[in-house]
């Protein structure tokens, strides 16, 4: 049954809007952003901060955009002279007791705060009373900081807390000017999604101590990706200086995470970062690897795949991408495949206010993926089959020992691609490969939902995406034109073997992803 | 009664009948005085003949808003689908208000016997009285009348047998002003910090608990039996000219008059009359300087306008200030004005719940330009300084509190600007450390 709809003239931009949208999201469709603090399309909305005051006709005061309503014919000023005032008079009264911390505070660069002042405050201060309030930092909990001095009191952390989280543990306590967020006494902020306050914050008042002083906010580059965390496959920004991952944070997608990430995925970047990587291709030469170019590898690899016999078992981490996944099954097409991907388990983290979101017991942000493309999950069976397998191939696997002996073990060939220098003595080869932040992919969530995660920083080294390589060896040596290029080729490719992903291209796949449609009879099926 | 002065020939004398009289308190002495007949006689009647007849009245809320309380009641929906609820609102915290208290101390029972017919009449079975923790003694007052009215049938299961059950549950504030605004009430009545709410939605429609509900004010429930006793038109009748404001309303007198302390008046009686004839002017050899008549949160009145004023509702908007909640506070000629000001500034500074920018920023830098003046530290910009504060601070938030603090900045420097001047010239003596 489609909403019904009403005519509004926001700034005289025609609009038709479903009945009961805030003014302030009607707003949105005509590409206008009504300043705002304290409204958040993911908490519950109380129009305190009154900066989104907008002048409505017929109406005798200015209204609050977050909670008013559209209604029929109603005629809206978001940027006449009286509304624009109201702004002004908000942001004087918000600058007053606010510290001029900008050199020092992390939040500079991304600040709500000067950035509407700068758009549209007061350009000098008529504040000249005795110093503002000064309250000591706080220690909110394992990861956030508390500066007092610069909260604007817009309770989007408490909001948050108490109606997503459900875990009421932050306040607003004393009244007035004197008024600060309090924490419940005896309790910290280790809720597992609390992370987000930071990124709610609009001011540098609730920081990261992970992030805290490491960046500014104009030196990064941010990439739109995908957090290789869970199988959950919230929407992430990698934010990156120098080619160093520094920070992760929510991507909005309104299908999957809404505005939020667990703690989990937002302090799990670090692997991203590690600079023991292989540096080049290894080709076994006696009892050493000795380092070569990746023609050479290319072929020695392709000369295993053609040689070995009998069966293959592909191990694989579960942060590799679909095309990874797709192309790295499909170069070994003649053998009896037994394919497993790694899915190391924790406990679920559900978010309360947000029904189907939670960190996942599986950590591994492609299994629906891999599962599609007939890996399974069953690691201590495909550890089994390396025994006698005539070729076994290790996509960034993590070993443990068992791993590693069950390898030594292995009486076939062993290729190993992979990011950190693995202990495997007895690999034909050793090639370099990208980890998620260094190349382009898809990963496929718990709810069959393909995601693209793009390139957040250079390939170090010579490593290159597993897709890439498992591509050129089917192509095979010499000008070949059927070696995908690019991770969209590469997916381009899936659809012919496994029809659930055909039809579907990278661009269609956008930024918000794609749920794909039900599975065709025997595809991702296990050979 | 001018309690605690006796009666002046001028005051109307209905709800403070029995102000001083220590029988009254009691349920066998409020009988006496002719007590409860009007609830007996409401729970025979229908809701809809309860509330015509309040319409009928005229009467207009007493605690400041002056809306009229039977169009209130009829908000409440007609069919009671989900539990509906009456909450009297006994938190009487408008500085220069002290009406309510008196209700309260000596005629608990009438306050009792309004809120139950009130509850009755918009479908409540619940009435919640919610009563400033400052005011101990009215607790205990009413904590031991609402005790003996369930102990004589006027309150519970069955009131005075009719099958129709009301209780009322007393409920204790903790010392903050921003409680007695309804919705801020309600907060606080469900166990949360007391902001107010933004409206829509309105208390009718989803209040305590989510609840259809209404708020009254004590002196607003207090008259209620009187209606139905002697009938609406009897009520109607009490009125000096206007017909839209009716009744009595009982004035806090404080400050600087020969007789402070609460007088009950004909609506439009004269303020004149209420200054020197019931009050008995200003102290020997001084002269009236300015009178807030509303609690501090209305308009300051020249001496002038307050001689012309007519005290109802419409009367004194006319001579450009409120009627409010009638909490009157006379200034002679040894006040400082700025002082008194910088004083009412601080209170809603202190008060503010903080919510809204405008009133948590603006309150307090009110009072620390004020104070800077005071200190000898004001400068010619101050003044534009402080009306531009007051304009964002009116019209903009989301309860009143902040356009409270604005009105006594803005006619404090409108019609005493000399005594500002004076201060920021430095031909006044500072009256405060700088800081």
């Amino acid at each position: 049954m489609a909403d019904e709809l009403v005519n509004v003239t926001i700034d005289g931009m025609q609009l038709a809007v479903p009945k009961g949208t805030p003014i302030i999201e009607a707003a949105k469709q005509a590409g206008l952003l009504v300043p705002h603090y304290c409204y958040h399309p993911s908490l519950p909305s109380p129009a305190v901060c009154r900066m989104c005051l907008v002048e409505v006709e017929k109406a005798p005061k200015l209204m609050p955009a977050c909670v008013t309503a559209v209604a029929e014919g109603q005629v809206v000023h978001v940027n006449s002279p009286t509304a624009k005032k109201a702004r002004e008079g908000v942001l004087e009264l918000l600058l007053i007791n606010h510290p001029l911390d900008c050199p020092i505070c992390d939040q500079s660069g991304e600040c709500e705060l000067q950035n509407y002042t700068f758009q549209e405050g007061r350009s000098a201060t008529r504040y000249q009373e005795y110093a503002k309030r000064y309250n000591p930092v706080e220690d909110f909990g394992p990861d956030v900081l508390y500066v007092p001095n610069r909260c604007i009191l817009c309770t989007r952390c408490v909001r948050f807390m108490e109606d997503v989280a459900d875990t009421p543990v932050l306040n607003v306590s004393e009244r007035g000017d004197r008024a600060y967020i309090g924490i419940a006494e005896q309790q910290r902020l280790d809720h597992p999604w609390a992370g987000n306050v930071v990124d709610l914050c609009p001011v540098g008042s609730l920081l990261s101590k992970d992030f805290l002083h490491k960046a500014r906010a104009w030196d990064l580059d941010k990439t739109a990706s995908v957090c290789p965390g869970c199988t959950q496959g919230c929407n992430i920004s990698i934010d990156t200086r120098d080619e160093i991952v520094v920070r992760i944070r929510p991507r909005a997608n309104l299908e999957v995470n809404r505005h939020f990430i667990c703690d989990y995925g937002r302090m799990n970047y670090r692997w991203l970062n590690r600079g023991d990587r292989v540096e080049a291709p290894l080709v076994r030469d006696g009892a050493r690897h000795l380092a070569t170019d990746w023609d050479t590898a290319l072929d020695r690899l392709g000369q295993v795949v053609r040689g070995a016999s009998g069966g293959a078992v592909i191990l694989a981490s579960g942060r590799a991408s679909t095309e990874s996944l797709g192309l790295a099954r499909a170069m070994l097409d003649r053998f009896q495949v037994t394919a497993a991907v790694q899915v190391p388990l924790g406990d679920e983290a559900p978010l309360a206010g947000i029904p189907g979101l939670a960190l996942r017991r599986e950590r591994a942000p492609n299994l629906v993926g891999a599962r599609l493309l007939g890996y399974t999950a069953q690691w201590e069976a495909a550890l089994r089959a390396v025994t006698d397998a005539g070729l076994v191939v290790l996509l960034d696997a993590d070993l443990g020992p068992d791993d590693e002996a069950a390898l030594a073990a292995a009486r076939g060939m062993v290729v190993v691609l992979a990011t950190v220098m693995p202990e495997a003595r007895n690999a034909e080869l050793i090639l370099p490969v990208t980890t998620m932040a260094e190349e382009n992919g898809t990963y496929v969530n718990r709810d069959r939902r393909v995601q693209r995660y793009q390139q957040a920083k250079a390939q170090p080294g010579m490593a290159r995406p597993v897709w890439w390589v498992a591509g050129e060896v089917i192509a095979g040596p010499g000008p070949d034109a059927s070696a995908p290029s690019t991770a969209a080729e590469a997916f381009a490719q899936l659809g012919e073997r496994w029809p659930v992903f055909a039809g579907l291209s990278h661009e269609e796949i956008g930024y918000t992803g794609r749920v794909l449609g039900e599975m065709a009879a025997g595809a991702g099926v296990a050979r | 009664m001018g309690y605690p002065h006796p009666s002046h020939p001028k005051e109307t004398v209905v709800l403070s009948k029995h102000f001083g009289d220590p029988e009254a308190r009691g349920y066998a002495g409020w009988v006496k005085h002719g007590g409860y007949q009007a609830l007996r006689k409401a729970v025979g009647m229908t809701r809809d003949a309860i509330v015509e007849e309040v319409k009928a009245s005229g009467l207009r809320g007493r605690g400041g808003a002056g809306f009229p309380t039977g169009l209130k009641w009829s908000f409440m929906p007609k069919e009671v689908v989900k539990p509906h609820y009456l909450v009297c609102n006994a938190d009487e915290s408008e500085p220069g208000t002290f009406k309510d208290r008196e209700i309260m101390r000596w005629t608990p029972h009438a306050l009792i016997e309004g809120c139950a017919i009130a509850a009755y009449a918009i479908g409540a079975e619940r009435c919640y009285i919610y009563i400033r923790g400052e005011f101990t003694e009215p607790w205990r007052v009413m904590s031991a009348a609402v005790e003996e009215a369930f102990a004589n049938g006027a309150l519970g299961d069955s009131v005075f047998g009719s099958g129709k059950r009301i209780e009322i549950v007393l409920h204790r504030g903790a010392g903050a002003y921003i409680c007695g605004e309804e919705t801020a009430m309600m907060n606080s009545i469900e166990g949360r910090r007391g902001n107010p709410r933004i409206k829509p939605p309105f208390p009718a429609v989803a209040g305590l608990f989510g609840m259809p509900t209404t708020i009254n004010n004590v002196e607003t429930l207090a008259a209620v039996p009187h209606i139905l006793n002697r009938g609406a038109a009897w009520y109607k009748s009490l009125c000096l000219g206007n017909p839209k404001s009716t009744g009595t309303k009982l004035v806090s007198v404080c400050g600087h008059v020969q007789r402070p302390g609460n007088y009950e008046v004909t609506m439009g009686t004269p303020m004149r009359d209420i200054l020197y004839d019931m009050c008995g002017g200003p102290p020997a050899g001084r002269r009236f300087k300015a009178i807030i008549p509303g609690g501090s949160s209305v308009p300051i009145m020249t001496v002038e306008e307050a001689e012309a004023a007519l005290f109802d509702y419409e009367g004194v908007v006319e001579q450009g200030s409120m009627l409010g909640s009638a909490g009157m506070i006379v200034m002679d000629d040894r006040t400082d004005m700025v002082y008194q000001i910088w004083r009412l500034a601080r209170f809603y500074a202190h008060e503010s719940c903080a919510q809204c920018t405008q009133c948590r920023e603006g309150t307090a830098w009110t009072t620390k330009i004020l104070e800077r003046i005071l200190a000898g530290k004001g400068k010619q910009d101050d003044f534009q300084l402080l009306l531009d504060l007051a304009e964002n601070m009116t019209g903009k938030t989301i309860c009143v509190l902040s356009d409270s603090c604005a009105a006594p900045v803005v006619s404090g420097i409108q019609k005493f600007r000399s005594e500002f001047e004076a201060y920021i010239a430095g031909s006044r003596e500072p009256v405060l450390a700088a800081i």
